[in-house]
């Protein structure tokens, strides 16, 4: 059993295989029941609020009461339902949040029962790819879950997540390219052990800033949690879903939201390398220590999610999409250029680092004042189109100028007919009472 | 043949590819055929990477299943949550057709790879991927190689297809949009109406159902309080006489004080 016929699978022996996938489950499990915590704590200090603090250590059990009571409450199954697909839908959700976890890195190679083992489920040439592809999943649990619900807003819940999770796995997928591009590889390990000298957040700052954007935008949370809008949609996708099923949904949501983290941090934040003080010290990176540098840096991105929702009105849907569509593809796609260009100077052109950002500098500069020349030009260009229409105006508009009637453009009046002209006079001489033509007098209001 | 994962793995994702075909074709409602193509796919992309191709399995699931049959849920969701095909043929012996030319493609395709694998050496797909030092390294040195004019052909035709697409369906703004505060200037000018929110259906009134005007201080019904397409069935309309004649009473009592 061993002996696995797919290469990827590494060489653990079997029960090191189920060890890591348990002890991921229930650290998954654990960490959920700390961050619907500490969200709550958080939120309530930043709302002049105390927050969860009855049950347990600071509060500390009250996400776990909370999950007994929501497990054991009525469950209510709409009579519109479509039930096979209504049941599947929350378990996609929550296999996919779970799955995605097997190929996130939190350490180094150690030693379990006296087997060396990296502390990672698995890995493979593609595994970033592999977390993508996972959550284009898992996004079928909501969108199903919308469609199977049998009401309407659940089925706009549906449709708003199709819309948002396509636009922005775009932006997402095109954020990792640079990342490839630096690191060689889409193996998770392997970008970050590319990471050892600088993080990719320093030297691919755009990059970091897309992803971490459109990572808010793939896990619905706010302010881009337009599928469950609750001012808009009662609860989205999940309106009708009550007792464990919409508990695996409120699952799923918080570990995809440590996934896309533990992503950000592995990416961008050289995952299990310690930060630079501590990097000083020679056993940062070795035995267990490594994974208290990932958790540091995980709760670093599940802070911002909480600050984010704390302090962002949600976004409307048409700017959200426009925000998607118009500003992070365009902008990953133009980043994406400039990475690849240099990189080409650099590698096949034997152009030092100096020299590619002098290049950088001076292409900066010119854009600058390029875009200044062109901004007085269209300016001008502005001011006389303008003016003209302006002169156009004053001429009157002429309905049969071309030999076929056309009606006026905005701006301009059509002009009125004698005979049109004629009838308008009429009806106001009957309507109108002289009275009003001469000087009004004042009228006392009634008592 | 011995059985070994790759085996075990085959008939597992094969069984499921083929009970997800026959039911992609045998069910009803599209959505469900949308469903069974989708787990159709995830168990194609399953055997690619079973068969060392890692990149092409995690390519499918994402732009197949991830993407374009996200697309295909889209447009059946838009499009009608019930509606469920018409089993009568508009074209005649349309059923007859398709089986014959069912049968004869795959005739064709058993045939045509059938011969094509037949004289192929066995190099295995260690050595394969080897070739250029892994799965994503080969598949790029093809593409960008031997495959280059046709890859870019492809890439040129798709953007056109997706400008083309664009410009179908972009219609021309006749005027510049109005801004959000040019909106909220239209909303407070005088004859545009009630600036605000309306009244909640249920103010002032002993039911909290939407189809109970709310009742205004002065004892008047706000009837715009109720939405729309409540508000055309007149008849349904919950009108508390005795909260409305209350409220009158306590206005013309404050009059009179």
């Amino acid at each position: 059993m061993s002996g696995s016929s797919f290469g990827f699978f590494g060489t653990d022996p079997w029960w090191m295989v189920i060890l890591k996938a348990v002890a991921i489950f229930g650290m998954l499990v654990v960490l959920t029941l700390f961050t619907i915590w500490w969200e709550r704590r958080v939120v309530s200090r930043m709302q002049n609020r105390i927050g969860p603090n009855r049950v347990g250590p600071a509060g500390l059990l009250q996400s776990l009461m909370d999950g007994f009571k929501l497990a054991f409450k009525e469950e209510i199954i709409p009579k519109s339902a479509h039930v096979a697909v209504y049941w599947i839908a929350p378990v996609i959700s929550a296999t996919a949040a779970f799955l995605a976890f097997a190929v996130i890195p939190f350490g180094p190679t150690v030693s379990i029962f006296g087997v060396e083992t990296p502390l990672q489920l698995t890995d493979f040439p593609v595994s970033v790819l592999y977390v993508l592809a996972i959550a284009s999943v898992g996004v079928y649990g909501l969108v199903l879950a919308g469609w199977s619900s049998g009401s309407t807003y659940p089925l706009l819940g549906g449709l708003r997540s199709t819309a948002q999770v396509i636009s922005y796995e775009i932006a997402m997928g095109l954020s990792f390219v640079a990342v490839f591009l630096f690191a060689g590889s889409m193996s998770t390990s392997e970008i970050i052990a590319k990471q050892q000298p600088i993080w990719f957040a320093v030297i691919l700052l755009p990059s970091f800033l897309i992803y971490v954007t459109s990572m808010v935008g793939e896990t619905n949370r706010a302010p881009f949690d337009l599928p469950e809008a609750e001012g808009e949609l009662v609860g989205g996708f999940h309106t009708e879903y009550s007792s464990l099923k919409f508990a695996m949904f409120f699952l799923a949501e918080y570990i995809n939201m440590v996934t896309v983290s533990a992503l950000a941090a592995t990416l961008f934040l050289g995952g299990w390398l310690a930060p630079w003080p501590i990097s000083l010290w020679d056993s940062a990176n070795v035995g267990w220590w490594p994974i208290l540098w990932w958790l540091l840096k995980v709760q670093l991105f599940i802070f911002m999610f909480i600050w984010l929702r704390a302090t962002l009105p949600r976004l409307r849907y048409d700017q959200f999409m426009k925000f998607g569509w118009k500003i992070l593809i365009p902008a990953s796609l133009a980043w994406i250029f400039i990475v690849a260009t240099a990189r080409v100077f650099r590698d096949d052109f034997a152009f030092s680092n100096q020299q590619l950002l002098i290049a950088g500098a001076v292409v900066i500069a010119v854009l600058l004042i390029g875009s200044w020349l062109l901004q007085i030009r269209s300016d001008r260009k502005q001011a006389a189109i303008e003016s003209e229409r302006e002169q156009e105006l004053l001429v009157p508009f002429d309905a049969m100028a071309g030999g076929h009637p056309v009606p006026p453009m905005p701006g301009q009046v059509l002009a009125y007919t004698p005979r049109r002209v004629l009838a308008a006079q009429s009806v106001a001489a009957q309507v109108i009472p002289p009275a009003l033509d001469s000087t009004p007098t004042e009228e006392t209001p009634n008592a | 043949m011995s059985i070994d994962g790759e085996l075990v793995v085959f008939i597992i994702c094969g069984g499921l590819s083929v009970i997800g075909a026959l039911g992609m074709v045998l069910s009803r409602k599209a959505v469900h055929s949308a469903l069974f193509i989708a787990m159709v796919m995830i168990n194609l992309a399953i055997l690619y990477i079973a068969n060392s191709a890692p990149f092409l399995g995690m390519v499918q699931i994402i732009v197949y299943t991830g993407a374009v049959m996200m697309l295909f849920l889209f447009v059946l969701m838009v499009v009608g949550v019930d509606s469920s095909d018409s089993l009568i043929e508009t074209i005649r012996g349309q059923r007859l057709f398709g089986i014959l030319f069912g049968v004869a493609l795959a005739i064709l395709l058993i045939g045509g790879i059938g011969s094509s694998l037949g004289d192929k050496p066995d190099i295995g797909l260690k050595a394969a991927n080897d070739e250029f030092g892994g799965n994503v390294e080969g598949i790029a040195n093809l593409i960008f190689s031997d495959y280059l004019f046709a890859f870019q052909a492809t890439a040129a035709l798709l953007i056109t297809a997706g400008l083309g697409a664009v410009i179908l369906t972009h219609r021309e703004a006749w005027k510049p949009k109005a801004s959000q505060k040019e909106l909220s200037v239209a909303r407070f000018m005088v004859g545009a109406g009630h600036p605000g929110n309306k009244p909640n259906p249920g103010v002032y009134a002993r039911h909290n159902a939407v189809n109970t005007p709310a009742i205004l201080p002065d004892g008047s019904l706000a009837l715009d309080s109720v939405p729309e397409p409540v508000r055309s069935r007149d008849d349904s309309l919950i009108v508390d006489h005795r909260a409305v004649s209350t409220v009158v009473e306590l206005v013309e009592s404050e009059d009179q004080n």
